[in-house]
């Protein structure tokens, strides 16, 4: 019986999620054993046109990461959802356009005047922006063309599955993989693989008790104790809106969650979710303490969608 | 106009890519080296609060956080006019000096080494880390394995996460070491610099006793006069956390040294309409094109522009390597782009002990690590030489520590319009009429730019590690008129 085929591939991505497919270290000759890697640009042969050339879902699993900010990005979901029978949204960006898509409180003509016009070190007086096509003396050069917002996998293509995470940690890879390799069926399409059925608190080691914040605290303005739930201790922690799986990582160093496992499960906007788990613990009955309270939060948006802006309903753009 | 494209398909913020152009001679007429990505973040950082950007800009790169990491920690430091607990610095610099033994571990293993270890003309499938094990032992392949997986280990303990690192905020760091943790990373920064020495021994055995090698890296094909950057501490060793940044000329005299904090007087970049990456360049010297000397404004910031930019490295076992560096290569500064390998591994000497140096100090376990800043936060510089080139983060904020402005010059930036004009000078040399575009002669041009470790190629860390090319030949209308793959 033939292997069946893995693709690999990463759009608007930072190369985490690659390093973390890495560091499942001597597993990864497991993977190579018991898959053909058919298209994995990373480490391996990347003809796009063979990936043309292919029939028409011939690759048995494709693992997408990176956001879809070019037209080359979107060029290559297209294709690949094409040759693809399983399509998985893999990592925060392709989940939900992760931090990149914090892009979409701004548009794309005030991104390039801030990079290519007003940083003070650009010295741009002929106000030059990278072009789709640019005529040189000796011929033609073409870029991809920056689109006007960062989009999820699934806002250009249909997505079986969805591996969260930035990056997604190794062990929970590992897991789907081994799953697949040892012919177990998967779940339903649509589900979320690779993470946890409960909150980011449920993997988390600090005790929680009744919270009452008067208010609340940026991380840089508080020591917190080892052993109590942050939340408690008035810093805002994104754990009761983040779908568990990670292991706790951040909280188990003194950091808040800030969300990268994506929405809770049930719970389709993060955000909104995050918005009422703080507003239970407001402890005041009096309209202008808690507008006050609520006031000490800096940059909700920028907390509560740190990573699934470009995915939530609130994901439009702002001049 | 022939057009030949390279089309590696790796990473910077995106797939980076190369055309050539050829007259109708069939000689090189122009090079581009462009990069089709771009994200923003110097715009999106605007309205978040200011110590969640260490937390932030981790995501412009999966492969070197670590470094993007601490440079805004540190910037933050400086917005808050914060001085962070001893203990608070040491760990910061210990997580930063693992993190330069795995990285330039996986460099010179699996990307730039094969092109010694196992040969510049040997077949493809050979020139990768296999090949690398074949030729020096199986014993290696286990080493790489075994060092990156200590130091991942050690980038848990200190970083909380081995990806996209969270415990540096500013006013120090979130979480202290115990003496059970301390034990541990020294048993391993001990298995470290031993590394360092195993590879320092394969880089001679290999590489320096070979004259076909030391002939190729000391070739004109592989040179350029540029300026170099690097960070110096007050003896102008190299460090990698912090010191004042120095520029030394062509011909090896300092031209300048600041703080970081007055990076705009030094530098400004360049917009070209066909990559969304800028082109950094020395502002006294002004833009003066893709071209090198004392009089162009290009300079590189690399491994081997650090110990040019140094007097010398702050480490014992490195120091002696540094010294036989520049007897060896015929003194300061050193031009050969092909150097910058045996730099790295320098380098990387230099970060193994260093590391030692700091695990074994009496103040790391320490229990102060943060103070909460009391000032009001406004601006602030921050700064570390990353992998591939000296970092900038510049924050201005409002008086809540609200992010207003940011401004940054990202490690492989720097080399941007010099890694161009290697690639044009080394498709010059070996792509003249008649000649037959080889495997051989793909592979040395990809050597031109490798040299750099660019940040698109992070993403090639990995067991391959080499660039997938894509060389076609086309005539004036389009039509293909030769292709030559190597995947």
């Amino acid at each position: 019986m033939s292997k069946p085929k893995l693709a690999l591939y990463w759009a608007a991505s930072c190369g985490g999620c690659e390093i973390a497919v890495l560091d499942i270290e001597e597993k990864i000759l497991e993977v190579d054993a018991n898959f053909e890697i058919v298209f994995w640009p990373c480490v391996m042969d990347p003809k796009y046109k063979d990936v043309q050339a292919m029939p028409d879902k011939s690759i048995d699993l494709c693992l997408f990461n990176g956001g879809i900010r070019t037209s080359e990005n979107k060029k290559m979901a297209e294709l690949l959802r094409e040759k693809s029978q399983v399509l998985v949204a893999f990592g925060s960006c392709a989940h939900e356009g992760c931090i990149p898509g914090l892009a979409n409180l701004y548009s794309k003509d005030s991104l390039f005047k801030r990079v290519y016009k007003e940083t003070p070190t650009t010295e741009n007086s002929d106000g030059v922006y990278p072009q789709p096509v640019t005529k040189v003396p000796e011929g033609e050069l073409e870029i991809p063309e920056f689109q006007e917002k960062l989009v999820p996998l699934s806002a250009v293509v249909p997505v079986d599955y969805t591996i969260p995470g930035c990056p997604p940690q190794p062990h929970q890879i590992w897991a789907v993989l081994e799953h697949i390799i040892q012919g177990k069926a998967l779940p339903p399409q649509g589900s979320v693989l690779g993470a946890g059925l409960k909150t980011c608190c449920d993997e988390c080691p600090r005790t929680r008790e009744e919270k009452k914040i008067k208010r609340f605290y940026r991380p840089h303005e508080i020591i917190p104790n080892e052993t109590q739930c942050l939340l408690d201790q008035g810093i805002v922690c994104c754990g009761p809106a983040t779908r568990s799986g990670c292991g706790g990582l951040c909280v188990k160093v003194g950091i808040p969650c800030r969300g990268c496992y994506g929405a809770a499960p049930e719970s389709p906007d993060q955000g909104a979710k995050m918005m009422a788990a703080l507003s239970s613990v407001i402890d005041s009955q009096d309209p202008d303490e808690i507008e006050q309270i609520v006031n000490s939060v800096a940059d909700p948006v920028g907390t509560f969608y740190r990573f699934s802006l470009a995915g939530s309903m609130l994901g439009r753009n702002r001049k | 106009m022939k057009k030949i494209s390279i089309d590696p398909i790796t990473r910077l913020e995106g797939h980076g890519k190369i055309d050539i152009f050829l007259d109708e001679q069939g000689e090189v007429a122009n090079c581009y080296f462009l990069v089709p990505e771009l994200r923003g973040f110097e715009k999106f950082c605007e309205g978040r609060p200011v110590e969640e950007l260490p937390r932030i800009l981790t995501r412009i790169c999966g492969v070197c956080p670590e470094a993007h990491h601490m440079a805004s920690a540190k910037a933050c430091d400086a917005v808050y006019h914060v001085q962070i607990p001893p203990t608070a610095k040491k760990l910061r610099e210990l997580l930063y000096a693992v993190f330069y033994v795995a990285d330039h571990t996986v460099h010179f293993y699996a990307l730039g080494g094969p092109d010694f270890v196992v040969g510049p003309e040997a077949p493809a499938a050979e020139r990768n880390i296999l090949g690398v094990i074949r030729k020096v032992g199986l014993d290696v392949g286990k080493k790489v394995i075994h060092l990156r997986s200590m130091a991942h280990e050690i980038l848990t303990i200190l970083g909380g996460k081995a990806i996209h690192p969270v415990t540096s905020l500013p006013g120090g760091v979130s979480k202290g070491i115990n003496e059970e943790e301390r034990a541990k990373i020294e048993g391993y920064a001990k298995e470290m610099v031993e590394f360092a020495k195993f590879t320092l021994k394969i880089f001679e055995d290999v590489v320096l006793a070979n004259k076909a090698y030391v002939d190729l890296i000391l070739g004109n094909t592989y040179t350029h006069k540029t300026y170099s950057m690097g960070t110096v501490d007050e003896k102008n060793r190299v460090n990698f956390y912090e010191g004042k940044i120095r520029v030394i000329d062509t011909l090896g005299k300092e031209f300048i040294k600041f703080d970081a904090q007055d990076y705009q007087q030094v530098l400004a970049e360049h917009v070209e309409s066909w990559t969304y990456l800028k082109f950094p360049y020395l502002k006294k010297l002004g833009w003066k094109g893709f071209v090198d000397g004392q009089d162009s404004g290009v300079y590189r910031a690399t491994p081997l522009s650090r110990l040019n930019a140094a007097d010398g490295m702050a480490t014992p076992l490195a120091q002696a390597e540094y010294e036989r560096f520049y007897k060896t290569l015929g003194g300061k500064p050193v031009h050969a782009t092909l150097a910058t390998h045996w730099a790295r591994v320098i380098e990387l000497m230099y970060a193994a002990e260093r590391a030692l140096e700091l695990v074994v100090d009496p103040q790391i376990t320490g229990r102060e690590i943060r103070v909460i800043p009391t000032a009001t936060p406004d601006e602030g510089v921050g700064c570390v030489e990353a992998p591939r080139g000296t970092l900038y983060h510049h924050y201005i904020t409002d008086e809540k520590g609200i992010v207003q402005k940011v401004n940054l010059i990202v490690g492989t930036t720097n080399n941007h319009a010099a890694i161009s004009m290697s690639i044009k000078k080394a498709a010059q040399g070996l792509i003249k009429r008649g000649v037959q575009i080889t495997e051989g002669v793909l592979n040395k041009i990809e050597m031109a730019f490798r040299a750099y470790d660019p940040c698109f190629a992070c993403a090639t860390h990995s067991l391959p590690g080499e660039m997938p090319l894509e060389v076609r030949i086309l005539s004036p209308d389009g039509e293909v008129l030769d292709k030559v793959e190597r995947f």
